[in-house]
């Protein structure tokens, strides 16, 4: 599926600017996805779309709605060299699944790009490179297994 | 075996005696807290989970974000939490300041885990506490159990030595840290600040260090409860100190005497220059407040900068006190009505327009500068504005000059 290439340190400002998200509403989230930052996303991005981008992704305010929007967007996975850290547990929590690789450099804007998430393989189509993802820890492993947090939980006998 | 603060508060909530960085624990929470923002989300998440929340007495709901609500969507979404903290009874409910602010007055004890739907969760580290910021679902699940995942972290030590210089305060000594290591210098970390500047500093400059440790992604601040925090706070809590020969990944030494006034320039916390390198910058509003500054330290000094004078013509000047009891003891201590009569606007206490929702939005090509943690594009309105982030000296010198100024020359 279509790669969307994003740099370094972006901030869910930029995601999703805080004057946008007043609502729980996913389907309006959705539309508001980079609104700001690259307001052709949210009318382009296509049902299983890659976000791709450089260092840090996700940094600056703990809203889940960022993670949220890029979900309701269509899209399937972020991969990236680095998450901040409260965008990478909210994304997890809420059973968006997220890939750290170094390479990301190597992926260009519009590629086409397959992951295999059983194996943690990232298939560049357009370049015909084979990029791998850095294996989660086992317990996160199991949250991102259960589709998010409340299911794990659930699972785990915590409620 | 030895540890460090952090390591031994998440030790203790996780009912082990030792950790190591690396390991995923299931710690007790003490207080988990959510807003305005973040409280609807976190909402539905327990909602979905099909269960009350585990102790109506630690949890803690603050509209902070828009307030009072600006619009109707955010009336909606107050109605939405209101209804939630009846039907829940949750005693705590609070809508007289920022929510940081509000932890630190009423619920913090040294040694407590604290977690809140707010990045900024980090503030409260500085009355010896392991708090950090989580998102919605994790908040959701904190409220159901009162307990919480987390992987301990490894340890940045900074070592702040030396006495600040004329003008020089909490706020430029944390820009400059962050400048120096960058917006992920501490992604996954525990920021500890420890040293005779750390030691000799009030607690409201302690609460602006931590305030900002996210800001280089750190997991938390933190420094050690001392005599100071058990005064301030009026509660005992437990004091954890880090051991002599604790593990740290790196240690920084700032020597807080070489600190010139400091600013991040737009559009990031890391690109921090000294305030002289940008002085005649034209602004079009000032703001003094937030989680990082809106503390009566902070009115205080921007009063002795105002009294007597008048903001430049063009400038709007918005004073948002953190709390109200901080709005309180700077009206009767005479500040608030100076900085009025200088051309000052006072806002309800809230986070004003940090988030651009309220307050003093900015058009496109307007310029701010601001004593908030943050600077991204877009967050106070415009993409096409800027935001300077600086002390309540340099915000106040500059909303006198029009323009940005060495706060230096005004007091």
């Amino acid at each position: 599926m279509r790669a969307w290439k994003f740099g370094n340190n972006v901030n869910t400002d930029l995601i999703t600017p805080g004057r946008y998200t007043i609502t729980t509403d996913k389907a309006k989230l959705g539309k508001i996805a980079f609104i700001e930052h690259r307001p052709e996303f949210a009318k382009e991005v296509k049902t299983g779309d890659i976000v791709v981008a450089g260092k840090n992704f996700g940094c600056g305010s703990s809203r889940e709605h960022a993670p949220v929007a890029i979900k309701a967007a269509g899209v399937n996975a972020v991969i990236a060299k680095s998450f901040a850290r409260i965008f990478f547990r909210n994304a997890i929590n809420i059973g968006l699944p997220l890939l750290i690789c170094e390479e990301t450099d190597r992926i260009d804007d519009g590629d086409l790009v397959e992951i295999n998430f059983q194996t943690g393989e990232i298939h560049d189509k357009t370049k015909n490179i084979a990029l791998k993802a850095k294996p989660l820890p086992k317990f996160i492993q199991k949250i991102v297994e259960k589709g998010g947090l409340v299911n794990f939980l659930r699972s785990e006998g915590y409620v | 075996m030895v540890l460090t603060i952090t390591e031994k508060i998440l030790a203790n909530a996780s009912h082990k005696n030792e950790v190591t960085p690396g390991d995923i624990v299931v710690a007790d929470v003490d207080v988990v807290m959510a807003h305005d923002s973040t409280a609807p989300l976190a909402i539905e998440g327990l909602y979905e989970i099909g269960k009350k929340v585990f102790d109506p007495d630690k949890i803690v709901i603050i509209f902070d974000h828009f307030f009072p609500p600006p619009s109707v969507d955010a009336a909606k979404l107050h109605q939405k939490v209101r209804n939630f903290v009846t039907e829940q009874k949750i005693p705590n409910f609070f809508t007289d300041g920022v929510c940081h602010q509000i932890l630190v007055e009423k619920f913090v004890s040294p040694g407590n885990v604290i977690v809140g739907a707010d990045s900024h969760t980090c503030t409260e580290g500085a009355l010896g506490a392991f708090s950090t910021g989580l998102g919605s679902t994790d908040i959701a699940g904190a409220m159901a159990t009162g307990k919480c995942w987390f992987r301990i972290p490894e340890s940045l030590k900074f070592n702040l030595s030396g006495l600040p210089g004329k003008s020089v305060y909490a706020k430029d000594i944390i820009l400059n840290i962050i400048g120096q290591v960058g917006a992920d210098g501490a992604d996954y970390k525990a920021a500890e600040f420890t040293g005779d500047y750390v030691k000799n500093a009030s607690v409201s400059s302690r609460l602006t260090l931590c305030n900002m440790a996210i800001e280089m992604g750190a997991k938390n601040g933190i420094i050690e409860a001392d005599e100071k925090t058990r005064n301030f706070l009026g509660r005992e809590g437990k004091t954890f100190k880090s051991d002599k020969d604790a593990v740290y990944e790196d240690e920084h030494e700032i020597e807080v005497d070489k600190i010139e006034p400091q600013v991040a320039c737009p559009p990031t916390v890391d690109n921090v220059k000294p305030v002289t390198s940008v002085e005649g910058k034209k602004v079009d509003q000032a703001c003094i407040g937030t989680c990082t500054n809106g503390r009566l330290e902070d009115i205080e000094i921007a009063t002795k900068i105002l009294k007597g004078k008048t903001i430049a013509k063009n400038v709007r000047l918005l004073i948002i006190p953190a709390s109200t009891r901080i709005y309180l003891d700077a009206f009767s201590k005479g500040y608030l009505q100076e900085i009025i009569k200088s051309g000052g606007i006072i806002c309800n206490p809230c986070c004003g327009p940090c988030v651009g929702r309220h307050e003093g939005v900015l058009a496109e090509g307007e310029t701010c500068i601001s004593t908030q943690n943050r600077n991204f594009s877009g967050r106070m309105g415009h993409p096409k504005a800027e935001i300077y982030l600086a002390s309540p000296a340099t915000v106040a010198a500059s909303a006198l000059a029009g323009e940005i100024v060495d706060p230096r020359e005004y007091i």
